[in-house]
Parts: C-alpha cells; structure tokens; sequence
C-alpha cells in the first residue's frame, strides 16, 4: 500500500461530505480532560487516548473533546468533565482508560451517569 | 521526574495553550552520535514579564490561583540538568514563549522520549482551535506534522472527525 500523504485528506473531506450533512457547529456532550502537571503524571494523556480511540471507532460526530488545566483537586487526578447538552456537568474522578471506556458507552452514549466514579456535578468555580 | 519526556512536552503544550496561545510549535532532535536529545517548545501566547518568567522555574510559584504551586516547569528543567543538559525560558509579554531542553542521551536517569504518536495526536483533536507544528528529527531523519496544512485540506470538515483521527492516526503509525 502507498504511504499516506496529507493530501489524502481530501478524499476523507469528499467521503465525509458524500455520506453526511455536517452539522451547523453544534455539539451533544463536550468532555474536557483536566490535563494540569497533576493530570498528565496521573495518566490524563492515556485516558484521554482511550477516550479518542472510542470516539474513532464509534464513528460520533457529536462528541468534542477537550482540555483544561490544574483545577486544585490533584490528589484526585485524572478528573474528567462529561457535559451533556443542557444538564449539569458531572465531574469523574481517579479516572482511567477502562473507566473512560465505560464513561463512554454508557453515560456519553447511554445518558447513563456512572455513579460509582463521580467525584461531583456542577461546574467548578475558581477565583 | 515524570515517566516520559513526552509527558513533559503535554504539560508545556498545555501552559501555552493556558496561554491561550493559537501557534505552538515542537522540535525534537535526537542525535545518538553526538548524544543530544533536544526539546523546544514556541508558542505565540500572552507571554511572562522577566520577573514572572524566572518565577515560574520555581516549584512554589504559580500563576494559577486554585494552587499555589507549580511543578510542570521545575520538573522539566531539573530533568535536564539532572541528566547533563540545558534549560532555557525566554519569555516576552503580548509575544509568546519559548521552553527549551537538552538532554544527554546516555544518561542512566534519562526517561525515555515516550508515546509520541498519542502526545500529538491528544494534542490536536483536543484544541482544534491551535495550529500545531511538529518537527521531529531523528539521527538525520526528518519528520514534520502541521495542522493548519491538514485544516486547508478538509476544508468544513473538523479535525476531530472520527475518519480523520484514523487518518492521522495511520500517518504518525508510518511515519514516526
């Protein structure tokens, strides 16, 4: 097989056109993983890894990653946001990639709140 | 210390997008044959004064304010010089910051560069927003990652689309 070149993004570009009509910007649930130098020694990198080798292979478009920085909570690190569309954040705490694999198919997917791992619900407020 | 060199440059990815830099850029050089291990991290983000670029090499200073400490960069520098390297900071406020670090390749308490394939690929589905630059070069061979040329190629389509993660995904796979 030929090595891929960037330029192979087009084809990608016209598949995902052909099969799908992009949404207009909106996104179901924004996942942030808290990624301070807490985070990253605690294994944020492999939870957040796990959680994109999800969304890959489930083939979502809804779902939008992202990170944050140190929150002060770092002996509870990895902490993970799941925000669903309009309903309270629900933080997880001590997380990793096999909770992060059942955050996703069950709550980010189901709408199922896996209670077992969650730290809090609610936005943090830092001053 | 943390475990993987790649860990630390997440760590300097993160305070430059903290910084709410929209460029950064990572160099990586390994040399076997003149035992170098190089990282430099350049963003354009809001940038220290002098005053705060010494400050944030110390472990109890921070400018976040949920703690009051800061290790992601003391652990970094002293990761170097533990292992018979350099350290720079230079720091310029409204222009962005450079972190730079050697390191000897045959150091015993070296960590090992790490997953280079997920650092990238985590750092570029999650903040779509920054144009990230990689360059990594090792003994002579050369490779390069930017993302605003795969934005040009897909057009309306988001980085963070599951075919593309794949792609990019696929690429580092062949390429690092």
């Amino acid at each position: 097989m030929a090595k891929l070149t960037i330029e192979d993004l087009r084809k990608i570009k016209e598949k995902v056109h052909a099969e799908t009509s992009l949404r207009e910007g909106g996104w179901r649930v924004k996942v942030t993983v808290h990624m301070g130098t807490c985070g990253i020694v605690s294994g944020a990198r492999e939870v957040m890894s796990a959680l994109i080798k999800e969304i890959e292979e489930a083939g979502v478009t809804d779902v939008m990653v992202s990170t944050s920085g140190c929150m002060g909570l770092c002996s509870r690190e990895p902490l993970v946001t799941v925000e669903v569309m309009e309903q309270e954040p629900i933080k997880y705490e001590y997380m990793n990639p096999n909770k992060m694999r059942q955050v996703f198919k069950r709550h980010i997917l189901q709408g199922e709140v896996q209670t077992p791992f969650v730290l809090a619900k609610g936005a943090e407020i830092i001053k | 210390m943390m475990a993987e060199i790649c860990d630390h440059i997440m760590d300097i990815a993160i305070n430059s997008i903290t910084a709410v830099a929209k460029k950064i850029d990572i160099f990586i050089v390994q040399d076997k044959k003149q035992d170098i291990l190089t990282v430099r991290v350049v963003d354009n983000g809001k940038g220290m004064t002098g005053e705060i670029s010494e400050k944030v090499q110390d472990p109890f200073f921070s400018t976040k304010t949920s703690r009051k400490i800061g290790l992601g960069i003391p652990l970094f520098k002293g990761t170097a010089e533990h292992c018979g390297g350099d350290f720079y900071l230079k720091s310029k406020l409204g222009e962005g910051t450079e972190i730079f670090a050697s390191f000897a390749l045959s150091h015993p308490d070296l960590p090992p560069l790490g997953n280079l394939k997920d650092t990238i690929l985590v750092l570029i589905i999650s903040n779509p927003e920054v144009n990230f630059s990689f360059s990594y070069i090792i003994n002579g061979k050369n490779f390069t990652l930017n993302t605003k040329e795969i934005k040009a190629q897909l057009g309306d389509v988001p980085i963070s689309h599951p075919e593309v993660i794949k792609f990019i995904g696929q690429y580092l796979d062949e390429n690092l």
